[in-house]
């Protein structure tokens, strides 16, 4: 069942076509077919729990916009069956901002616009996917090696990369100390001056420069990362 | 004329079979013992003790049949998550201060959080392992053999051309003695089980218990009388209420006189110190959460003095989902939802009374009876407030987490910079 994740990490994107998907359109979603029952005595009634699916019911679960007739059970579920494609469900930054554990994250905000493409105001479960494909383990890229390929999204690299976006807000390829100083302020809250914040932001662009232009460059960033162990730090463990 | 006797008998005694077969069918996990078919159609029952003795026939009959409703492991999280705390993960190898890589922590939980967070699932119903044949329970529902599809629509033609109209019109035959709440049970075919019943609520006592439905309150006063502290509902609920409770002895609020705190304890306050009143029924979570978990308890109730007898209700998701949707659905919906499903299967625990102790402070004996609820119940006890199913949290706890990690940027009063070594 990791093909699913593998589609996702190589091309980043989901395309129906190469999970098996039942039509072939790409803008509307339609639920995966799987394979038949087999236990029929130990296991009467499975669902799959394949992870795309779990992940699935996660996303539509977070989108709260659909109320109506469409909203019901039985209804979608005979749609489904009869192949008639559902209009794609996309989540807003609200909808984000309704969880608990997020909201009283300090960098929320910033996590939340990672979902959001440029300029876009929601996301499909395209891009929700792409975008937690940065978190899979880097070891599942071990069994597939595919040197020709463009690299997965969950490799090392892509994920310092987008470590670094979560910093340079303006995509100029470079933290400066206003972004530094940004980000530090959402991370301590009201407790720190603004003097105190200001040195350790120049201290810890002093440290990281090398070629001298008052902002962290990628390299700059990977180099202060290199010993980190970005795999564990950076990895979620999903279940099945 | 004599046929419609003749259906109105087969009906009820259908109906009275189908409640002992739903309760024999839940009795099997519990106790793993052989026991006796219930007696007859002719006494209904709510709550019955199983009895060890037992024709070995119907034991094997009903374990083949248990198998076949397979064992309902409950579903773990999407995520498989760490608990580290904030101060191993960032100040792990060194000895404070700043360094560009605390974003890694942040944004790491921030994603299992989005992945899958403990709060906003429970106000949802619960996902299950192997499906029970109910559409709304199978969230993403999608075509997996013609089989499965074939004994779905015969559930459905079951439970919505037979179960349906049998209970609308038991139903409505009852609805002159409808203000006993054990019937209302017995119409959705309700097999509840108590246990413990030596520590029933006493007069003047307060009873808490974790909250699902509305059925909580049917189920509790159909094994004894409580008078009830709620939310008054409007429309159709609301003048069931008014109907249903005559009495001068219960305690109806609006929601948001709730939030004035002195004159609920007041009243409560009145009502326990009188040792004729029937003792109270507080659902101190305050909302409907789904029953995989007891979420913070109000501590309001807990403040008041006088005895706690707190009581564990756990329904079985086997047989139907109990858990009202509030935002989702409308009571009408939910109503109808009750009589479309197999049965409601309960245990309810009567738990040994608590009181406060001298030095405790209410909030720690809420969490105290809470995690002791909990325990009984299987459930997982969760320090969040139900009432986030309808507000956005606090801003103090997000401040909570920046102090945290400047307590660990800032050592010794002074500002470093650390590195990893």
């Amino acid at each position: 069942k990791n093909s699913c994740w593998q589609v996702i990490l190589k091309e980043g994107t989901v395309e129906p076509k190469q999970i098996g998907w039942r039509k072939n359109k790409p803008d509307k979603i339609i639920l995966p077919y799987l394979s038949p029952i087999r236990q029929l005595l130990c296991n009467l009634f499975p669902i799959s729990h394949s992870q795309i699916t779990r992940l699935y019911s996660r996303f539509t679960s977070l989108d709260k916009g659909e109320n109506g007739t469409l909203s019901c059970g039985a209804v979608r579920s005979i749609l489904n069956y009869f192949k008639f494609s559902l209009p794609a469900r996309s989540v807003i930054r609200e909808d984000f901002q309704r969880i608990p554990e997020l909201a009283i994250n300090p960098l929320g905000d910033r996590i939340i616009n990672a979902f959001f493409p440029e300029g876009e105001d929601q996301v499909n479960f395209r891009g929700f996917m792409r975008t937690l494909a940065h978190f899979r383990p880097i070891e599942d890229n071990e069994k597939s090696k595919d040197q020709n390929g463009p690299e997965p999204l969950n490799s090392r690299s892509n994920k310092l990369h987008f470590a670094f976006r979560l910093y340079d807000l303006d995509k100029d390829d470079k933290i400066s100390r206003d972004e530094l100083l940004q980000v530090l302020r959402m991370m301590v809250g009201v407790n720190i001056s603004d003097e105190q914040l200001g040195s350790i932001a120049d201290r810890t662009i002093q440290e990281a420069d090398q070629d001298g232009d008052s902002a962290i460059s990628f390299a700059e960033f990977v180099k202060v990362l290199e010993k980190v162990d970005v795999e564990q730090k950076m990895s979620i463990r999903f279940l099945h | 004329m004599a046929s419609f006797v003749m259906v109105g008998w087969y009906s009820s005694a259908f109906l009275e079979m189908w409640h002992p077969l739903c309760h024999w069918i839940a009795c099997l996990e519990r106790d793993g013992t052989a026991f006796t078919m219930l007696q007859g159609a002719g006494a209904p029952r709510l709550a019955c003790e199983s009895k060890s003795d037992g024709g070995s026939m119907f034991y094997s009959l009903g374990l083949l049949i248990h198998a076949c409703c397979n064992l309902c492991l409950h579903l773990t999280g999407i995520i498989r998550r760490e608990e580290t705390s904030m101060e191993e993960e960032i100040a792990g190898q060194r000895q404070g201060g700043f360094n560009l890589a605390d974003i890694l922590y942040f944004s790491k939980k921030g994603f299992e959080a989005v992945a899958d967070d403990e709060v906003t699932r429970r106000f949802s119903s619960e996902e299950l392992v192997s499906w029970n044949l109910l559409s709304r329970t199978n969230v993403n529902f999608h075509y997996v053999s013609w089989q499965l599809t074939f004994v779905w629509i015969i559930g459905i033609l079951i439970r919505y051309c037979l179960l349906l109209p049998l209970r609308v019109k038991c139903w409505l035959s009852n609805q002159v003695q409808m203000t006993c709440a054990a019937l209302g049970v017995r119409s959705l075919s309700g097999a509840v089980h108590f246990h413990n019943r030596e520590n029933r609520p006493q007069k003047g006592g307060i009873c808490v218990a974790n909250h699902t439905s509305p059925l909580d309150v049917l189920i509790l006063a159909s094994d004894g009388c409580y008078s009830l502290v709620g939310q008054a509902h409007g429309g159709l609920l609301g003048l069931i209420q008014k109907s249903c409770m005559k009495t001068t002895q219960h305690v109806l609020f609006e929601r948001s006189e709730m939030k004035d705190r002195h004159l609920v304890r007041k009243k409560i306050r009145e009502h326990i110190a009188d040792k004729t009143k029937l003792p109270i029924l507080i659902f101190p979570e305050g909302t409907c959460i789904n029953n995989t978990s007891v979420m913070m308890f109000k501590k309001g109730s807990f403040e008041v003095g006088g005895t706690i007898h707190p009581v564990a209700i756990k329904y079985d998701p086997r047989f139907g989902d109990p858990f009202w949707d509030s935002m989702k659905h409308s009571a009408m919906t939910y109503g109808f939802k009750l009589v479309t499903s197999w049965a409601i299967v309960c245990n309810v625990w009567y738990l040994p009374p608590m009181v406060k102790e001298e030095e405790e402070d209410a909030v720690h004996f809420a969490d105290r009876v809470k995690a002791v609820i909990a325990a009984q119940g299987g459930m997982s006890v969760l320090p969040w407030d139900g009432g986030l199913k309808r507000k956005k949290v606090k801003e103090s706890f997000k401040e909570e987490q920046q102090k945290k990690y400047c307590q660990i940027v800032v050592e010794n009063g002074t500002v470093g910079n650390g590195n990893v070594h």
